[in-house]
């Protein structure tokens, strides 16, 4: 599977512009490569540290300096932050944030646990995770899996203020860490498996006082969309783009939330996320008047919104109609790259549906659509025929079309699964090498719709899945993948046993870091991929690799702790597919390499 | 909100029950079952599962199938088999009644230990489990008792009977 680098791939690229305008302090913090400030290390979630200690030629030689349990079982994604001296590390359900003091081998300064109605852990699609906590101004931003969201004193802990943003009885939930802009808190919600209506919603970072939300479906003005300025494609979406594409009310239990990493362009003062599945997982119950399908805006989407007001500049809508469970959430980098030999301001998109997307971020303009995994089949690609009247709109298989299938019928072999190519687990990218460092899943799967009702605060799915590796590849449930944005092109893979579930780390230094669902964090070369360093951590790893200094020292620290949807599909073991899709032996259970456990694990070089 | 009651999921299993000899793809010694137009039970009125010689499942045990991995399995796990923070049910069902199987889905419970808390939610006003429930009870006793192997998609012997097509409209709403 492995590729040499193409030469062609080693691009160079515009230093991302910082103006002092946008939130200082998070800019301050972040800039400053010894800490890692917010959860996606910087507004452009680039993932990528100016630390070069750790290189190369030395990875080898890393050896685990300190270690910290987090006293839960449960799945730990995310990373700690480290601002200074301190570390603050979160955890899921019941969500506690620890500071540790690094100048005393992390000693316990504060610890905060709040007091959760446990209610809300069934309502928690696929795990009680949580994605951690972001550092502005002083403040630990907490958010909740009950949606309470917190600002705690950084130096001691305490509560500033709270505010709840949503109501798990609905079903509605948190996952996701918190994007501060400016004076802003911007956070997103979950439960798009049990039928909520997404939305994003800001807080004044001061207070908690909400200053606006924007919903995901629903009429323009509560979606925050200007029918006339907001664009898609280029063009203005027009009057009521939503509702127009919903039948009767079902975009009031639509879906469509907010639960992925939020990035931020302090150029152009634009805040960029996407929106999950619409609900429910059934097309047929979701299909137009006229038996057809229609798009359900703007579930599915990349939206691009001003970080004052909230006002949609740009949507784009990646898989219309959805009907295998492609959320639209996961991150968008920022990078300025060549595209087609011209200079972009880009935002790269590595999409649930299996196409790695590179657009303009200013103008959310489609500049490149590709498969980031060869065995996407749900699609033949992306219509770039401006002039097309299915420009921008993937072509759907009808082979593999779940709702042309119909109802009670078992579409066999769907690539990729629903888990996606990729999920939440975060990309890097290297401005050294011009390259996006992708965790992914290589899993495929049969996907049955059936009939079902909607009922507030349960599930709202209405489909049964099984999953297996990818027929007719490695035999594993993953890939370790360098990616071209400007050409939509793989550079190197490498197969992974299991899914890749934990957010890549890209360095100065050479190397790029990410961690495996056995346990082991892994070193790789940048231009190749080739293994410089493993080790195997107490748990399965679905957190993400972060690095820093302290005492002069480059220090890069994972969190280890099974679980999640990895820990729902995976823990078990896959089901291995019977029907001559291609026999595979990589049915291999996760459980036999791995037990339940958070722990924090730090490395540095002797 | 519409509530669905144990009661409902009993009623009629024991109307016009008739006994059939042991087919040919039974074992001579597991209890008689018998069959109404595509739902069998035991001689006690529980509902069962039923094989075809060649590893064919009724109805009913595919639609449990089906509903369970579309509302218990993201806490349960594929197949029964469990997750990091659910027990696996192929497990519980060896030992777990059919009634009591009945009132935790439909009341749930809560457990606390020092290490985790655990939360069975009730389901009772679910329709997506209550119309279902018999059917996801013989499905996942068919994989405690074994008869349904790991990592083995159930496929269906015969399409769905008029009484499954009537109860669930009934039950579901049109």
């Amino acid at each position: 599977m492995r590729k040499l680098i193409q030469s062609a791939a080693l691009l160079t690229t515009v230093a991302f512009p910082v103006l002092a305008l946008a939130n200082s302090d998070v800019i301050k913090q972040t800039s400053d490569p010894n800490q890692w400030a917010i959860q996606t290390g910087d507004y452009a979630n680039t993932r990528y540290s100016k630390l070069d200690q750790i290189n190369r030629d030395n990875v080898k030689n890393l050896k685990v300096s300190w270690t910290f349990s987090t006293g839960v079982l449960r799945g730990h994604e995310g990373a700690p932050l480290v601002i200074g001296n301190t570390m603050y590390v979160h955890t899921p359900f019941p969500n506690i944030v620890y500071a540790l003091d690094l100048n005393q081998d992390g000693k316990i300064l504060w610890k905060y646990e709040p007091k959760q109605d446990p209610s809300v852990i069934p309502v928690m699609c696929c795990d009680t995770v949580y994605r951690g906590v972001a550092y502005a101004d002083g403040m630990i931003f907490l958010h909740q899996a009950d949606t309470t969201v917190v600002a705690l004193d950084a130096k001691t802990g305490k509560e500033i203020w709270k505010v709840v943003n949503g109501d798990p009885k609905k079903g509605e939930t948190n996952t996701a860490t918190v994007l501060p802009v400016k004076d802003k808190l911007i956070v997103g919600i979950s439960g798009a498996e049990f039928g909520v209506r997404g939305h994003v919603t800001a807080y004044d970072m001061k207070t908690g006082k909400q200053l606006w939300r924007a919903y995901s479906t629903g009429p323009d003005s509560e979606m925050m969309i200007d029918p006339e300025k907001t664009t898609s494609l280029g063009k203005p979406v027009g009057k009521d783009s939503s509702l127009k594409t919903w039948t009767g009310d079902q975009w009031k239990i639509g879906g469509g939330s907010s639960w992925g990493w939020y990035s931020y362009d302090p150029e152009t003062n634009l805040f960029f996320y996407g929106t999950a599945n619409p609900s429910t997982w059934n097309p047929t119950q979701r299909a137009g008047a006229d038996g057809k399908p229609i798009d359900q805006k703007w579930t599915m989407s990349i939206f691009a919104r001003d970080a004052d007001t909230g006002i949609a500049k740009w949507a784009y809508q990646m898989t219309p109609f959805d009907e295998w469970d492609y959320d639209g959430v996961n991150e968008m980098i920022l990078a300025d790259i060549p595209v087609g030999g011209q200079p972009r301001k880009a935002l790269v998109h590595f999409d649930r549906n299996g196409l790695g997307y590179t657009l303009d971020r200013v103008t959310g303009e489609l500049l490149v659509a590709q498969k980031f995994d060869p065995k996407v089949n749900w699609t033949t690609g992306v219509v770039m025929d401006k002039n097309s009247p299915q420009y921008g709109r993937p072509q759907v298989v009808s082979a593999m079309s779940t709702f042309q299938n119909g109802q009670d019928k078992n579409t066999k072999g769907v690539c990729p699964a629903a888990l996606g190519s990729k999920d939440q687990q975060p990309a890097a990218y290297s401005p050294r090498t011009g390259l996006f460092y992708v965790p992914t899943n290589h899993v495929c799967m049969d996907y049955e719709p059936f009939r079902v009702s909607y009922t507030a605060g349960q599930p709202y799915v209405g489909a049964t899945l099984s999953m297996y590796p990818a027929p007719g590849s490695h035999g594993g449930m993953g890939n370790f993948v360098a990616w071209d944005a400007g050409q939509g092109k793989i550079v190197w893979s490498v197969p992974e046993q299991f899914s890749v579930w934990s957010g890549a780390l890209a360095t100065a230094g050479g190397v790029v870091f990410y961690g495996t669902l056995e346990g082991y964090l892994k070193a790789v070369d940048e231009k190749d991929g080739k293994e410089l360093f493993k080790f195997k951590t107490p748990s399965g790893i679905i957190g993400n690799v972060m690095t820093y200094t302290h005492n002069g020292k480059q220090q890069v620290a994972v969190l280890s702790g099974i679980g999640g949807w990895a820990g729902i599909g995976l823990a078990a073991g896959l089901t291995n597919p019977t029907d001559g899709l291609g026999a595979v032996g990589g049915y291999a259970a996760l459980r036999d390499y791995t037990a339940l456990g958070g722990v924090l694990t730090v490395f540095t070089l002797p | 909100m519409k509530h669905f009651g144990i009661g409902f999921a009993l009623a009629g299993s024991a109307l016009l029950a008739v006994l059939l000899p042991a087919t040919g793809g039974s074992s001579q010694d597991k209890p008689a079952k018998s069959e109404q137009d595509g739902k069998w039970m035991l001689a006690d009125g529980t509902p069962t599962y039923n094989l075809t010689p060649d590893g064919k499942v009724d109805w009913y045990t595919y639609s449990g199938f089906r509903r369970y991995h579309s509302e218990c399995h993201v806490c349960h796990g594929p197949e029964g088999e469990g997750s990091s923070y659910a027990p696996a049910l192929v497990e519980s069902l060896k030992t777990l009644k059919y009634a009591d199987f009945m009132e935790v889905v439909a009341g749930g419970r809560t457990i606390t230990r020092p290490d985790k808390t655990s939360v069975m939610p009730a389901l009772g006003d679910n329709a997506n489990v209550m119309c279902y429930l018999d059917d996801i009870y013989v499905y996942l006793k068919a994989r405690a008792d074994g008869a349904l192997p790991r990592g083995t998609r159930p496929e269906r012997a015969v399409e769905k009977p008029e009484t499954a097509v009537q109860n669930e409209k009934t039950c579901m709403g049109s």
